[in-house]
């Protein structure tokens, strides 16, 4: 798993590249957290377009990712997700947490 | 039943991913979609995972029992484990659900494997747990 990010005009795109599991969510989880905590942007997106798989211990990561956006008063969006990612996504209800654009 | 394997793996997390593409490819010779394909990655990681993840102690890793066969057009998957087994698995199935929500688990393993495949069965006690999956495959000819 690779992260990239690239911050313009307020907006963090932070981009995700191969398998987001419960192998790769610390990685993950710390990575993200570390570009909140510098909170130079006021608009959060998560692109998924390199994301070839996603089980449960994604839901985990975007949750908790997403209070602390949240706390912070920063909204977090995501886009690009594949059929596999959209199907767990489905599953278990976080699009009604989490907006796709 | 026509084909099966079985095999063993340590309980760690960098086996995630080779136990869901393995079973995964072991279920291409019934032409599955892509769809269907992806459901059983996906079933299989949350399987998996809950072996590595309460199965046993992270210090002490455990044996993942991994079995499928195909029968007609279905493929049936055992994931079991010797760990400590789970206190009460109608609270575990239900959604949300975790017994380590520090952790941040979503506590939707078992949903998913409801959802993405036909059958679902649990069985555990203080000797592990194993669950039985089975999808039903096949998709338009070649």
């Amino acid at each position: 798993m690779e992260i990239f990010f690239n911050l313009s005009g307020g907006t963090l795109t932070v981009s995700l590249d191969g398998e987001l599991d419960e192998h790769n969510s610390h990685f993950v989880r710390a990575k993200l957290d570390n570009l909140i905590a510098m909170h130079t942007f006021n608009y959060f997106v998560l692109d998924f377009s390199k994301v070839t798989f996603m089980d449960s211990t994604g839901i985990g990561v975007l949750l908790g990712r997403y209070k602390k956006l949240r706390a912070i008063g920063v909204p977090f969006v995501i886009k690009n997700t594949q059929p596999q990612v959209d199907k767990v996504f489905n599953a278990s209800g976080l699009f009604n947490v989490i907006t796709k654009i | 039943m026509e084909n099966y394997f079985n095999m063993e793996l340590l309980a760690v997390s960098r086996n995630e991913s080779f136990a869901r593409s393995a079973v995964a490819a072991f279920a291409v010779e019934l032409s599955p979609t892509i769809e269907q394909l992806n459901d059983i990655k996906t079933a299989v990681s949350e399987a998996v995972t809950n072996c590595i993840v309460h199965a046993y102690d992270k210090s002490k890793p455990g044996v993942i029992y991994i079995k499928a066969a195909i029968s007609g057009r279905s493929v049936q998957i055992e994931i079991a484990d010797n760990g400590t087994g789970i206190e009460d698995v109608d609270a575990a199935m239900q959604p949300f659900f975790t017994t380590k929500p520090e952790q941040e688990r979503s506590g939707m393993g078992f949903t998913i494997m409801k959802t993405f495949m036909d059958e679902l069965e649990v069985f555990s006690d203080r000797t592990g747990t194993r669950v039985l999956m089975k999808k039903y495959l096949g998709g338009k000819e070649a």
